[in-house]
């Protein structure tokens, strides 16, 4: 027999002592926990708080733009708030949502017991949630001797020389790289903790070719994180010696360079991208094959295009610059690094279509989410190919099309497939199915909102709006579209709100999910739901892909076809 | 399978109604569509080749959008699991060499043709001569206003741009030096041409080649501090007499009327000169040069309308129209107010 006929078996695991369960004690559990799942849910509930944050943010810069010349908020405290949006979504929400889902099923699905350095994970998380208190801390604190401004008001990627002295006056700046520069040495501590875990820790059989697709891809992602943070935690010390240190290396007004700072600051920013978005690849790989009932399809091409995007992706950094004013050639060479990454994310996407066709789909809502990723993520892969369209890009950059088109990728991809994840895992995690009906509620309301306002920015962006204007000129022409814009934000609202009443009411109330509800096949799915802290009364091992499947269907398992 | 019950609930959609209705009842937004800065309605010559690499890439995307969208639609609905499932797995499938190599080659080579017609646009538009017939002009980024130099004719104004047309075979394009004296701000017309940055320490270049003669708006493009969104641009496409006319007209000395002196005084002896030039007196670029303010259709970087009441008040309080900008309060008089506009109001 092999190992992983007693996997099924494993449920209902009695607790080793019966602890003291007073709400300190619990707090003080919380606390000072290196257990994987237990960060793992910390670093996904610390990503949804900021979710909201970052959510009622935008909804305020929306509200502002709902018709042409409003007063409702001032220029200052409107460019506060798309930096503090911008960052937080990509810092204080993206961040700690793929570590979060790294946390709990890297461990769980290669049949590990924890990561391979349960304290320096603890100090990821404290060290990423010290960073996102830094930067909000900026609100009440950032206005320094001077008094001048408090939130950061230089954009996302605060390009030089706006984050000078001369143009910058007092702490809030201050605040933003510090934030970032914290956040930034845990995501390097978790990355590396996780790729040590990937590499030393699978279970008996697990070869490298026989982890789930999730797990190569986080892999691969934990190896991005490691050299693209780097150049922006060096850019980040060279701009706080610039403030502080009477250094140069930005400062313009003493001959530094803005150009610079703009290649520190795409060279994490674009693999940030892939960073963010490869996750949301593993989450549809791992879901669209559960409920189409088939293997995915193209294993190793997959594996195989997500290194080829994580190598390209490196070298594409430039087409964020295209109207910087570099030569042609630069120009040139960045248009074709750009348009090769459409060569293996269409790949992605032909296997995902390949998993489902000949399958049976199941649309519950993890797989509603999923289908919308893939329409979405189409779009938003066609957009980028206008834009990697250099000439193109001189009219599109910075405009409401290319707003339009990275929501599409961070809100149409990933914030639908984190949707998905959470719909997929969540019993799991808690023990409790998600409902059903308030699942589907929550898909079409989003879908709705998500359409109505991002679609409709494409158009805005071809009439010539800019982005981050805190207002507009009645006579451009961009009103209606800015108001169905807005419009489309109420609806998201709605969907959002019905996901919180549904993860409350189904953590007390919901269906028990016992240990594989959704009769899927990896190993999370052998142990119980909730898992006991040891994850495995005992280690699994495995001799393909899909233990599970191999364990449900013992005449016709996958390691007679791998 | 999907039940269309959830599709769109009634009461979302008469509230959509309740929120479009004053909209279209009000007749929507009174708008010139001649003065909507599209970028799919281009009227010069970079910004014709680039809408039309615009559009073959468009058709292209687009061709690949309605074949996988297409393919998506019809995998959910042909392979949705039926009412009659037998609960059977459907065969499993792991892979197949040809297919994937079929469809790695076809977008590959739909990249490799994509790139090279990119290609060449990016070569004919940066790498054009210029013509002994050009017009040159530098244009200077300031926190939140345009300075604009003619060098070669010694003319110096603001926020709006006279360019002559090219008609009947005789080209008259206008190359423009792009600078900045604090942070990066991007020259952005986008019926003329796509944006190019302004960047410290960096001198940028770009060309327009406007067809007919006509107003065309743009804005300032990348984020550059607190009034970013009210650094807007206006391009004046001139017939080559009225170019012509308009240059004679700001080659001319500032108006120096005996009637309007104690304006002046007013001028010179408060902060105003300190930042501001009339008729070429030194070389401070802190704010636009006002010599021919009155030929200008519009003040504090097109926020407001030139007539003498609006300048009145811009004077009065400029924070009021554009909080943040870098002009200060003046707390002048009244009187000292009314005949400083005077004065102002006579430089034509």
């Amino acid at each position: 027999m092999n190992g992983t006929s007693n996997m099924g078996r494993i449920s209902g695991v009695v607790p080793l002592a019966a602890e003291d369960k007073t709400v300190l004690h619990t707090l003080h559990a919380w606390l000072v926990t290196v257990d994987h799942k237990k960060l793992g849910l910390m670093y996904i509930i610390y990503g949804l708080g900021f979710l909201v944050v970052g959510g009622l943010e935008a909804t305020l810069i929306r509200f502002q733009l709902i018709a042409p010349n409003l007063k409702f908020i001032g220029p200052q405290a409107f460019n506060q708030l798309f930096t503090m949006h911008g960052t937080t979504m990509v810092f204080l929400v993206g961040m700690p949502l793929i570590f979060g889902f790294a946390n709990y099923l890297v461990p769980l699905m290669i049949g590990a017991r924890d990561l391979a350095f349960p304290r320096l994970n603890a100090f990821g998380f404290w060290l990423s949630a010290l960073g996102g208190l830094l930067l909000y801390f900026s609100y009440i604190g950032g206005e320094g001797l001077s008094g001048a401004g408090s939130a950061p008001d230089v954009g996302w990627f605060a390009y030089a020389p706006l984050t000078a002295k001369a143009f910058s006056k007092g702490h809030s700046t201050d605040y933003w790289t510090l934030g970032i520069l914290v956040g930034g040495f845990g995501s390097i501590a978790t990355a590396a903790n996780i790729i040590t875990t990937i590499c030393c820790m699978r279970c008996r059989g697990m070869g490298l070719a026989r982890m789930p697709l999730l797990v190569w891809l986080y892999l691969i992602v934990c190896g991005m994180v490691l050299i693209a943070v780097s150049p922006l935690t060096a850019a980040q010390i060279m701009l706080l010696l610039d403030r502080f240190a009477g250094s140069h290396f930005f400062d313009t007004q003493a001959g530094g360079s803005a150009v610079l700072w703009m290649h520190f600051f795409w060279i994490f920013g674009h693999p940030e991208v892939y960073i963010l978005v490869i996750p949301a690849f593993a989450f549809a790989s791992e879901i669209i094959p559960v409920f189409s009932r088939k293997a995915i399809f193209g294993y190793p091409v997959m594996v195989g295009a997500t290194c080829a995007i994580a190598f390209v992706s490196l070298g594409v950094w430039a087409h964020h610059m295209f109207t910087v004013g570099m030569t042609s050639t630069g120009n040139t060479f960045f248009v074709v690094s750009t348009m090769m990454v459409g060569v293996p994310t269409g790949i992605k996407i032909f296997n995902w279509l390949g998993t489902m066709w000949g399958g049976k789909l199941r649309f519950a809502t993890p797989m509603l989410f999923s289908i919308a990723f893939l329409f979405q993520f189409l779009i938003a892969g066609l957009t980028g190919i206008m834009l990697a369209c250099a000439p193109w890009d001189w009219q599109l950059n910075d405009s409401y099309f290319l707003i339009a088109h990275f929501h599409y990728v961070l809100v149409g991809a990933i914030v639908f497939m984190i949707f998905a994840a959470i719909y997929y895992w969540f019993p799991k995690a808690t023990g409790r199915l998600l409902s059903e009906r308030l699942g589907k509620w929550h898909f079409w309301l989003f879908l709705i909102g998500f359409h109505m306002t991002f679609d409709t920015m494409h158009f805005a962006g071809i009439l010539g709006m800019p982005r981050r204007i805190y207002t507009y000129e009645a006579d451009r022409g961009w009103g209606t579209l800015n108001l169905i814009c807005t419009i489309g934000v109420v609806f998201q609202i709605a969907g959002v709100l019905i996901m919180s009443v549904n993860v409350l009411r189904s953590l007390r109330k919901g269906k028990l999910a016992g240990s594989d509800p959704w009769d899927a096949w990896t190993l999370e799915w052998s142990t119980s739901s909730p898992p006991p802290e040891y994850n495995f009364v005992e280690i699994p091992a495995v001799k393909s892909r899909r233990p599970l499947w191999d364990l449900k269907h013992p005449t016709d398992p996958d390691w007679k076809y791998e | 399978m999907i039940k269309f019950r959830f599709m769109i609930p009634p009461w979302m959609f008469w509230m959509a109604v309740l929120l479009v209705a004053p909209q279209a009842l009000c007749g929507g937004e009174r708008v010139d569509p001649t003065l909507v800065p599209s970028i799919l309605a281009p009227e010069s010559a970079p910004a014709h080749s680039i809408s039309h690499v615009a559009g073959f890439v468009l058709e292209t995307t687009g061709g690949i959008f309605v074949v996988v969208a297409g393919l998506l639609v019809y995998v959910v609905v042909r392979f949705r699991r039926r009412a009659n499932d037998d609960g059977v797995e459907p065969p499993q499938v792991y892979g197949s060499g040809p297919v994937e190599a079929a469809w790695t080659t076809v977008p590959f080579l739909i990249v490799v043709v994509l790139t090279l017609t990119t290609a060449r646009v990016i070569q004919q538009v940066q790498d054009a001569r210029e013509p002994a017939s050009a017009v040159d002009l530098q244009v200077i980024g300031h926190q939140w206003w345009w300075e604009v130099r003619y060098p070669k004719l010694g003319i110096v104004t603001a926020n709006e741009l006279h360019v002559p047309v090219s008609q009947g075979g005789e080209r008259r394009p206008s190359f423009l030096d792009l600078r900045s004296a604090d942070v990066v701000h991007s020259f952005w017309v986008p019926r003329l041409m796509g944006k190019i940055d302004l960047v410290p320490n960096k001198i940028n270049s770009m060309w327009i080649e406007p067809e007919r003669p006509g107003l065309f708006l743009g804005q300032c493009g990348t984020y550059c501090g607190t009034q970013h969104a009210k650094m807007l641009l206006r391009v004046y496409a001139d017939l080559p007499q009225d170019f012509d006319r308009w240059v004679q007209q700001q080659k001319e000395p500032a108006e120096n009327a005996p009637s309007v002196a104690a304006g002046r005084l007013v001028f010179e002896r408060t902060a105003c000169i300190n930042c501001h030039v009339i008729g070429g007196a030194g070389d401070r670029r802190f704010g636009p040069d006002l010599t021919h303010l009155m030929s200008r259709n519009t003040l504090a970087s097109g926020a407001l309308s030139n007539s003498p009441a609006l300048l009145r008040a811009w004077i009065k309080s400029p924070e009021q129209f554009k909080p943040g900008v870098l002009m200060p309060t003046m707390n002048l008089s009244d009187s000292d107010l009314d005949q400083l506009v005077a004065y102002l109001t006579s430089l034509k």
